[in-house]
């Protein structure tokens, strides 16, 4: 079964079935759109847990860490109950369409980012930040520093909630809908050749997944090197 | 720079090592071809005459559509046999098109199954060894209660008409299953399905492909169980719920033991022996939810169909 899952991968990458180049690039952009936003609000949130002191900051990091471990398919229940017809935003008609499986990722995506870039802002040394104040450095050029500084940990933290959203079936399959030629990703489309029997195209499926995730995590190996070179 | 190759070239290593003995562990827990069942641990041995009554061969798996799941009448079924036959029967619910690969590669001792016409190319390509009625109940199409195409009531084939023509939302399960198959075939008899983007494939079963047509107030084709089950959720309606092409027959098929040494094939037989008996059939017959029967059992006059 294996064996025919590598062959049947290698001919549809080789044949460009555009029904599969249709889910690897629908699962590309839509998680990285989900991450981007996530990050964005997410590494905010890290720094201003780790930096400043408010009440209900304490609560605030607990919550995003148990965040982490929330099941997609919960995920994918809350943004269906909040999407649906008779949800609260159902006149949005957002379900069912690829916008749906972005704010359900997002969510995914945003206590991983928040509460591992929170982590590596609290590994920083301290004293970067005092120089960095003593040199004259305002607010902003403080946080420039600090994202500097961490660029590493926070590019893991962006790729964490990457691999977990690129991978993530259940909020796909419930608030997306399966649907080929409009919300069919990669995971989705592996559950269906699953249920269909069709075992080795299921395999094929996840094996073109996987090969994507190893040409990120060598292009993230590649920048880290050539950082490093700079740096030494 | 050498100290950095080195460190790359340990990383690819590692990475591909990682790869390799992920692979290998997958292969080793689900290799293809049967003969080569040289896994370390005692395979129940295969209702044969050494088998004896060990434990180990009181086991039966059975593949089955999650529609027959979801409808909870095995939960009522099986524990009646498991007493009378002091044994167990693992209960795998799945898409009848996986069901039968599930068979076809002997992973499983028996089938129940709705699907007249792939049942009967699995039984010709010799992958069972028995066949048997065991229930029916009936398709019906649903949509929504503002019934936009005006097809309530209607016959089959003009009702699909219309929503083709008109071009109506139309969910298909698109999933290989047998609910999906019966539809392709009632498209067929309706003179083709429509290829327009109102005709939406789900690629899901029946339950969540119901939720789906719920919300985005399309027409769909359902079997009579999970509509049951799911109705008194949804806004959706009947639209058609008679015709001869909207039969839904179950069967029991065991599993050809030639196919691998791990098959309770005796065992098998009596559970297909079990549910055509006056006893299980009294109780598919009699099984009812939310005051509603389900199953119209086949062999209640307990005569031989072939």
């Amino acid at each position: 079964m294996i064996r025919d899952g590598i062959s049947e991968a290698l001919q549809l990458l080789l044949q460009r079935d555009s029904s599969v180049i249709d889910a690897a690039i629908r699962s590309l952009w839509v998680s990285a759109l989900a991450v981007s936003l996530a990050s964005l609000i997410g590494i905010e949130l890290g720094l201003l847990l780790s930096r400043k002191t408010f009440p209900g900051r304490r609560s605030m990091i607990v919550l995003s860490r148990v965040g982490m471990s929330v099941p997609t398919v919960l995920i994918g229940l809350l943004c269906f109950g909040m999407l649906s017809r008779r949800g609260p935003f159902g006149s949005l008609e957002l379900l069912y369409t690829t916008w749906a499986i972005v704010i359900g990722e997002f969510f995914l995506a945003l206590p991983i980012v928040t509460t591992l870039s929170h982590g590596a802002f609290q590994r920083l040394d301290p004293r970067v930040v005092e120089t960095a104040r003593t040199l004259g450095a305002g607010p902003v050029q403080r946080t420039i520093t600090c994202l500097r500084e961490t660029r590493l940990a926070l590019g893991l933290a962006v790729l964490t909630a990457f691999s977990r959203c690129f991978t993530e079936l259940g909020i796909a399959m419930m608030v997306g809908g399966n649907m080929p030629g409009r919300t069919r990703t990669l995971t989705t489309a592996t559950a269906l050749e699953t249920s269909r029997g069709e075992f080795a195209r299921g395999v094929a499926m996840s094996l073109i997944l996987l090969l994507i995730a190893l040409l990120l995590a060598l292009a993230i190996a590649m920048f880290d090197r050539s950082e490093r070179e700079k740096s030494s | 720079m050498a100290a950095h190759f080195a460190n790359v070239s340990r990383l690819t290593i590692v990475t591909a090592l990682l790869f390799l003995s992920a692979l290998l562990f997958l292969s080793a827990g689900c290799g293809p071809d049967p003969d080569a069942s040289s896994t370390p641990q005692e395979l129940p041995a295969a209702g044969g005459e050494t088998a004896a009554d060990s434990t180990s061969s009181s086991v039966i798996r059975l593949a089955s559509t999650t529609s027959t799941r979801d409808s909870g009448l095995f939960e009522v079924l099986l524990p009646v046999f498991e007493k009378s036959h002091n044994c167990r029967v693992y209960l795998i619910a799945v898409g009848t098109g996986s069901a039968l690969r599930l068979g076809e590669a002997g992973d499983v001792d028996v089938l129940v199954i709705h699907a007249p016409s792939a049942a009967e190319a699995f039984m010709k390509a010799g992958h069972g060894i028995r066949h048997e009625a065991v229930m029916h109940n009936s398709f019906l199409i649903v949509g929504p209660a503002a019934d936009p195409a005006d097809v309530v009531g209607s016959e089959l084939t003009p009702c699909l008409k219309k929503i083709k023509d008109q071009g109506h939302k139309f969910l298909s399960r698109g999933d290989d299953s047998g609910t999906h198959m019966r539809e392709l075939a009632l498209w067929e008899l309706a003179g083709g399905k429509p290829d327009g983007k109102e005709y939406l494939e789900t690629g899901q079963g029946m339950g969540p492909t119901l939720v789906m047509a719920d919300e985005m107030q399309a027409y769909t084709l359902v079997d009579q169980g999970t509509w049951l089950k799911q109705k008194e959720k949804l806004e959706l309606v009947p639209i058609v719920t008679e015709g001869p092409d909207l039969l839904n027959p179950y069967s029991a098929i065991v599993i050809n033991p030639k196919k691998s040494k791990a098959i309770n094939s005796k065992l098998a037989a009596a559970f297909v022996d079990f549910l055509i008996s006056d006893e299980a059939q009294k109780l598919i017959d009699g099984y009812k939810v939310n005051g509603q029967k389900l199953f119209h059992a086949d062999r209640l006059n307990a005569e031989i169909v072939e």
